[in-house]
């Protein structure tokens, strides 16, 4: 008699790990994402040994060498009235300006990989600060239900009420003007922690009704009956029962609210409340490339390219997510 | 047979026509801008964008001549028959009222009119009132009491046409003051509240026919107009002016390239400056102005109330590096001092840069470093506000990369230029140091030194207080007096003082000033006879549109 063997069970996790890595589209986003964030933590040793700048100087009046001769950064445009002035072209090698320079004579590729580290930071905590925020509100208001409920789902209803990107810029524009000061909590006008506070806050409502909709059918489920019934405490139900049911659907959103956070940020960012100069992020270098569109465009379409390409990857990762731990999901993001 | 009458018919017809309009004149001419200004009252608005209009619109008692060139800045006889030379030592101007000249609603101009104008400038509480025209005997009372106003100092008789003011100080630039929209005369029974949107009928060349700001205006001729001086108030050439609003800069110069519009309000933005010089050269226009771009440090608060630290930021910009941002050499040229090169008054000098003398040659870091260690403020924070427009955004990170270079932890903030003159004015805003301009109200040096840097131009925690800087030195407005008064009689002299005047605040170190604009206008290829006021900038109805 031949002895059927029998597979181990995988568990839960093992499972979707397997299922996410057999998904070529969201393992390629993977590879993608990790080729941006490792890039852009190089962005020191670029600035050190490859492009020789300091990419948060201006440097208006400076010279390089380009072919044997000395070139002005930025340059007086050669035309018949002499009337203008332009930031020297990208070199297309590896070494200083090699996407050109900006409106201030900064190193473009230095300044990018910076401001992908800042873009990068800013979304991804922001993420969590709305993950953790959206997973507390939407687990009590669905599990506690009655006033609780009816409270956390009015003040949910108020802040998604407020077109998103009006909240950001109002939020902003108070906050980058004068900082925020509240008792012992102060923070400088240009300091990350506000766009990365005011981003986390505006999607929660965004992430917390869909998991206070599960936590409601979780709620009725059997096991979590059967809980109450043998008087199980209510926040050991919640860690033990409920948690487990909905962190899967908060690891969907993550890759999610990340790129969703990364153009919020761009946008905060182009409009100059976002992350204050001479700091970067992908946003402000749009928005000095704007002023260059003609002469430099490279200057805005660098960051814009870098951007599409991260949210793209991000929204692959989320479907794959999505697919690997929640395939019967009837939400669609 | 009958065919070739018709057309011979047509043709003297059309004949006729060419010889009943004189050659230039007639057509539209479409000028464009990125939105409206507020307010078309003349009396209220204080804008260069509408003051372009209200010179053709609206006429004074004088004017600046309306014509290009140096002549320009001359004042002329407008609705008086001529400029009065002021008698009792500088306290009477006397003038005569032109007759025959109507407004364009048909109504005559009378000396009623003339005062019913000057009592309604402190009614709607012309944004002057209060800093030029109080010089008339009982302006203070107007300003205190507006609705009872009866300004004692302007005396009429409708029998002979003739006006007096009385003031109660000598002020030379009395006339430059009376030559500006604000003392427009205006029909006698006009509405003494701000009319908004609302145009009021006037005496100049053409006529408002419509006006939404959220889309334009269309100017016609005046049909009571006729033209009693060409240098006051010339007949325009083109039959229709209209304005559209609502184009960005960028839209701006493709329309005036394509052809669609004739002239555009906005600067050239940076990135097209190339293009429009290498294949529009012929449409391009760049005259010297009267205006300044500069930094502003605030005298009464840490750390700019510290001399040495003042000093250190003056010798450590780079004044070459400002104009590059300003769009090169053409556009802008590098100064160390408050007036502008086309200035009476004016004279050359910069003490803050490698080689002192007369013009700046490159920043001194040895000096500035010096400056910096001895005022103790190394690590101070500092806060750059400036526009978010360009070039004053651009500049106002460059700056910052100055001031941490000096060893301040700078950073920047870039407001809304709708509110960014207003929040760098008001010292509740508690404003270390700014990026903003400054442009002649009137070619006055007293128009820069008297409104920038007196004591009477400094109000804490108001949203209009010009002196940014908050430098208040009684002994320069006594100095600054004595050669407003000198100017009366000695103009030559007098220039010499505000000279003197000038170096003396530049060397007190309480502003940076970086460089003078040059204007640059872009017309379209149909645009001829371009003329350039030093006072109005473009004078829209001197421009000949080629059908």
């Amino acid at each position: 008699m031949t002895e059927v063997k029998q597979r181990p069970a995988q568990g839960y996790w093992a499972l979707a790990l397997r299922k996410l890595m057999r998904n070529r589209s969201a393992m390629i986003s993977v590879l993608v994402l990790v080729l941006i964030v490792l890039s852009c933590l190089s962005a020191p040793w670029y600035a050190k040994y490859v492009s020789h700048t300091n990419p948060f100087q201006s440097n208006l009046s400076g010279t390089i060498m380009r072919h044997g001769h000395a070139v002005e950064v930025l340059g007086a445009a050669d035309n018949p009235l002499k009337l203008g002035i332009e930031p020297i072209g990208p070199s297309g090698r590896l070494g200083p300006y090699m996407l050109g320079a900006d409106q201030q004579g900064r190193d473009v590729a230095a300044r990018l990989l910076y401001g992908g580290q800042n873009s990068l930071l800013i979304s991804s905590i922001a993420a969590i600060i709305t993950l953790i925020l959206a997973g507390l509100t939407g687990i009590i208001a669905g599990f506690f239900g009655g006033f609780i409920d009816a409270a956390i789902t009015w003040a949910l209803d108020a802040l998604w009420a407020f077109p998103v990107f009006l909240l950001a810029i109002s939020l902003s524009v108070v906050l980058i003007a004068h900082g925020l000061d509240i008792g012992p909590l102060r923070l400088d006008a240009s300091s990350l922690a506000l766009p990365i506070s005011i981003i986390g806050i505006i999607y929660v409502p965004y992430v917390a009704r869909p998991i206070r909709a599960t936590v409601l059918t979780l709620r009725q489920s059997e096991f979590v009956l059967a809980a109450i019934g043998i008087g199980a405490s209510p926040w050991r139900i919640v860690w033990r029962d409920i948690l487990p049911n909905v962190i899967s659907t908060i690891i969907v959103f993550a890759p999610l609210i990340i790129a969703l956070n990364l153009l919020t940020e761009a946008a905060l960012s182009f409009l100059s409340i976002g992350v204050q100069a001479p700091a970067a992020s992908w946003g402000t270098i749009i928005h000095d490339g704007e002023s260059l569109i003609y002469t430099r465009p490279l200057v805005a379409i660098a960051p814009g390219l870098l951007i599409v390409v991260t949210v793209i990857a991000l929204n692959i990762l989320g479907d794959g997510l999505r697919d690997a731990l929640d395939p019967r999901a009837k939400l669609r993001l | 047979m009958i065919k070739r009458i018709l057309l011979l018919a047509l043709l003297l017809a059309g004949m006729a026509t060419a010889q009943a309009a004189p050659a230039g004149y007639g057509g539209t001419l479409r000028m464009v801008t990125v939105s409206a200004s507020g307010t078309f009252d003349p009396q209220v608005n204080y804008t260069l964008r509408y003051a372009q209009l209200f010179q053709m619109l609206y006429d004074g008692l004088v004017t600046f001549a309306k014509t290009g060139g140096p002549k320009s800045v001359t004042i002329v006889p407008d609705l008086a028959t001529a400029v009065p030379v002021p008698t009792d030592h500088g306290l009477t101007y006397q003038f005569t009222l032109r007759t025959g000249v109507k407004f364009s609603n048909g109504q005559p101009v009378t000396t009623a009119a003339v005062v019913h104008s000057f009592r309604r400038l402190f009614k709607v509480n012309s944004p002057n009132a209060g800093t030029w025209y109080d010089v008339i005997v009982g302006g203070r009372r107007c300003l205190a009491h507006p609705r009872s106003c009866k300004l004692q100092g302007l005396v009429v008789d409708p029998a002979t046409n003739s006006i007096t003011f009385h003031l109660r100080h000598p002020d030379a630039e009395f006339l430059d003051q009376l030559a500006l929209a604000f003392a427009a005369i205006l029909p006698v029974n006009t509405p003494d509240h701000n009319m908004g949107t609302r145009p009021v009928p006037g005496t100049g060349t053409y006529m408002v026919k419509s006006y939404d700001p959220s889309t334009g205006l269309v100017m016609v001729r005046n049909p009571y107009f006729h033209q009693w001086s060409a240098l006051a108030q010339p007949k325009g050439f083109p039959s229709v002016i209209t304005y559209r609003f609502g184009l960005s800069a960028e839209s701006q110069v493709t329309a005036v390239e394509n052809g669609q519009y004739d002239w555009m309000y906005e600067d050239v933005p940076a990135d097209r400056l190339n293009e429009i010089a290498t294949k529009y050269t012929k449409q391009v226009h760049i005259t010297p102005t009267n205006w300044t771009l500069y930094v502003p440090m605030n005298v009464n608060i840490p750390p700019f109330n510290n001399k040495d630290a003042r000093l250190a930021v003056e010798y450590a910009m780079n004044r070459e590096s400002t104009v590059k941002l300003a769009g090169g050499n053409r556009l802008a040229i590098p100064t160390c001092i408050t007036l502008p090169p086309k200035m009476p008054g004016y004279s050359a000098y910069c003490p803050f840069t490698k080689n002192p003398g007369k013009h700046w040659s490159a920043p001194n870091w040895r000096l500035a470093r010096h400056y910096m260690k001895k005022s103790g403020m190394i690590g101070q924070k500092v806060t750059v506000i400036t526009s978010l427009q360009a070039p004053y955004r651009q500049i106002g990170v460059y700056t910052q990369d100055v001031l941490n270079r000096l060893g301040f932890k700078a950073s920047v903030k870039a407001i809304s230029p709708n509110i960014d003159f207003t929040y760098i004015q008001n010292t509740n805003n508690h404003v270390q140091i700014s990026i903003t301009d400054w442009a002649q109200d009137y070619p006055a040096p007293s128009d820069f030194l008297n409104v920038l840097y007196s004591c009477n131009s400094f109000h804490k925690g108001s949203d209009s207080s010009i002196n940014i800087s908050g430098f208040c030195d009684p002994a320069i407005d006594a100095e600054m007096s004595k050669a407003e008064l000198f100017s009366l009689k000695h103009p030559n002299q007098a220039d010499a003082m505000w000279s003197h005047i000038d170096h003396q605040i530049t060397r007190r170190a309480v502003a940076v000033n970086l460089f003078s604009f040059e204007r640059l206008d872009f017309v379209s290829a149909r645009l001829r006879n371009f003329q350039f006021s030093g006072e109005f900038f473009f004078l829209p109805q001197l421009a000949k549109i080629k059908p």
